[in-house]
């Protein structure tokens, strides 16, 4: 039997480092339902949580596993699943159920082209805005998006960990290339690897209530069976949990979820920087795409051209007052994303017409080349 | 806790308030409503049946039966429309030290939760699941379900239901539950019986209950609530054992009423602990 944490330097696939990921931050419980380019972290589940007794369960469909991992987290468990566009749109109804009981949970969306059925083993960045508004209702949640082996590894690490620090679920939006792409992936000491487990409340039990948000805003969290006797519903509730039909307990309630994640943004929004400082034009991407900036910023440098790099680790929240900032002294932007322009209308929003703003994009199906970049550069520079 | 003869109302207090929120009372559901005498036979056998209450949750989905977990006084989860047994699935495998009950209509557990209620007898997950099934969705209004009779009028079925309802103990019995029984909320002592029955053993339990809507079944087809009532005294037959084809719910035929199904087969947790957990 393997331990939870597998340290060394491992050749393996994203969706592979995917699942190592969620077993070094303490996954216990994986509801999965297979589906292309996602299947390899259940399989690799599968196989794994036993090593450490935890469970792995196919369910019968992607809505029963969104539904069987919120269980498991009321149960203590850290839980997760993992999907594709047609299931990430199954998932949706729960997933709002997750956010409005503040249930931590870890969803991988391994994106393929759509709409629809579409590419199954083709990738694409087309589900970045079901990310942020699949479900129904105004809320806020976090989505990161790694580009590479080693970062979907780490990035699997971080979502659980401001999952359960924040008590929202999380979404991991890799993409079929990097989930399928096999890459040199170094796994560190079990005692290199920080972890964060939901607070636990304390205190007097008839006293206490399940909402009542702590210092940062968010509530500590028992478990079923701890004695707390908790009443949790997705119908709008009170700090004790109990349905309130009222517009006051509805505005209450939404203020809350999504405060908790707005005031704390500067310590959710990660992003990495290359060469902004004398920027004229900033390429701004992530996931897959974000390697293929990289690349079209190093040939630009090499042409003379001063073109900066922006790289989102995390999407949502969207890191708007960084580009708002940058929109102060930059030219233009240029979004390079495997979609007709998601991330790019934020960035134009949130640019608010201080720099021009451009896409590369397409449908699916296939990368975005550096030279396709280059060519955008070359024509606005 | 239980009342003394000469005490005032206000100091009378109801030997099932401990497992009730009573600071959320009045419920509502309608006079005449079959789903809280179901509800009470449930609260009756958890505590006949001596299980650690502490360790046991109710898991509802959305409907009218839906809202049941929502008044027990223990840990409970109010669920998405249908989606009760892949939670409690998910709750009970996270931890199976918990007893996990899933309270919840006929709507809710075999028209758009269908799916999930086959798959979790297949897997004999170790949880009671009780179904109270009052033929017609209520929550909504008075729409067809699923357990419908046919020609039944519903606000979605004027000129009466073209489709034929489902046998649920039939079903239950072909998705491998591993105790299947059926009552009505007037068989009260049978059904706490039955429920207590399926709480302290494991595997997946299931026990239909008929009950009245007569807001909205009985009021589009002439059958008052102590017409219905009647119904279930008079036109059901108590049959252990039967055959699980002939329990489709016609009452003018009669309906069988009793314990069908109490077999042992291997849970969920068990075969997972044989075949991915033995190293």
């Amino acid at each position: 039997m393997r331990p939870a944490v597998l340290t060394g330097e491992h050749y393996i696939t994203g969706d592979e480092a995917c699942a190592e990921g969620a077993m070094a931050a303490g996954c216990m419980f994986f509801g999965g339902y297979p589906i292309t380019p996602a299947t390899e972290v259940a399989e690799h589940m599968s196989v794994r949580l036993p090593e450490v007794g935890g469970t792995f369960i196919q369910m019968e469909d992607e809505i029963a596993a969104m539904a069987s991992i919120i269980g498991a987290s009321w149960a203590g468990q850290k839980s997760m699943t993992s999907t594709s566009g047609p299931g990430f749109s199954l998932m949706m109804e729960n997933i709002g159920l997750a956010v409005c009981t503040e249930t931590p949970c870890v969803v991988v969306n391994v994106q393929r082209a759509g709409p629809s059925t579409g590419l199954p083993t083709m990738g694409a960045q087309g589900d970045m805005m079901q990310a942020r508004w699949g479900s129904h209702g105004h809320y806020e949640i976090i989505a990161l998006s790694p580009s590479s082996g080693q970062e979907i590894f780490n990035q699997t690490i971080t979502a659980f960990n401001l999952s359960e620090k924040y008590r929202v679920p999380v979404l991991l939006m890799t993409d079929e290339v990097i989930g399928h792409m096999s890459e040199k992936v170094v796994i560190p000491n079990a005692s290199e690897i920080r972890t964060i487990s939901r607070p636990k409340p304390k205190g007097r039990k008839d006293r206490f209530k399940l909402y009542q948000p702590a210092e940062n805003g968010v509530a500590p969290m028992p478990s079923a069976g701890d004695g707390y006797k908790i009443h949790v519903t997705g119908l709008t509730h009170d700090e004790r949990g109990y349905p309130v039909m009222t517009v006051e307990a509805q505005a209450e309630m939404t203020d809350r979820i999504v405060r908790k994640i707005r005031d704390n943004r500067h310590d959710i929004i990660m992003t990495d920087s290359y060469n902004l400082e004398d920027a004229e034009i900033i390429l701004v991407s992530y996931g897959i795409s974000a390697r293929t900036s990289l690349a079209a910023m190093h040939m630009a440098r090499s042409s003379g051209m001063k073109v900066g790099f922006l790289k989102l680790n995390t999407i949502w929240p969207f890191a708007e007052e960084k580009i708002a900032e940058l929109a102060q002294r930059a030219r233009a932007f240029i979004t390079v994303e495997i979609n007709y322009g998601q991330i790019h209308l934020e960035v134009m929003r949130s640019a608010t017409g201080r720099a021009d703003c451009h896409l590369v994009g397409h449908a699916g199906g296939t990368v975005i080349t550096p030279e396709q970049v280059m060519a955008k550069i070359k024509e606005i520079y | 806790m239980v009342a003394k003869a000469d005490s005032t109302p206000s100091e009378q207090v109801h030997p099932l308030d401990h497992l009730i929120r009573t600071d959320r009372i009045p419920h509502i559901w309608c006079t005449g409503c079959g789903i809280g005498t179901v509800f009470s036979s449930c609260l009756k056998a958890m505590i006949s049946s001596g299980i650690d209450l502490e360790k046991t949750c109710m898991v509802s989905g959305i409907g009218c039966t839906g809202r049941g977990a929502g008044y027990l006084n223990l840990d409970s989860f109010h669920t998405t429309h249908g989606r009760a047994i892949p939670f409690a699935t998910g709750l009970k495998l996270g931890n199976p030290n918990l007893n996990v009950i899933v309270f919840s209509g006929d709507g809710d557990l075999f028209a758009i939760g269908g799916n999930h209620f086959i798959h979790g007898a297949r897997r004999n997950i170790d949880m009671t699941v009780i179904c109270v099934n009052n033929l017609i969705y209520g929550m909504t209004g008075g729409q067809v379900a699923a357990t419908t009779p046919v020609n039944a009028k519903t606000t979605t079925t004027q000129s009466g239901n073209p489709d034929a309802p489902f046998n649920l103990p039939l079903m239950a019995w072909a998705s491998g539950a591993t105790y299947v029984a059926r009552w009505t909320m007037l068989h009260i002592r049978e059904l706490t019986a039955c429920i207590e029955k399926a709480l302290t053993r494991s595997g997946f339990s299931f026990i239909e209950v008929l009950a009245p809507c007569p807001t909205n079944y009985g009021r589009r087809n002439r059958e008052k609530s102590l017409e219905t009532l009647r119904l279930y005294r008079d036109k059901t037959i108590i049959k252990n054992n039967a055959d699980p084809s002939e329990l489709d719910v016609d009452f003018q035929k009669g309906v069988i009423l009793g314990e069908f199904v109490d077999r042992e087969r291997p849970t969920c947790i068990e075969n997972y602990d044989r075949t991915c957990r033995a190293f």
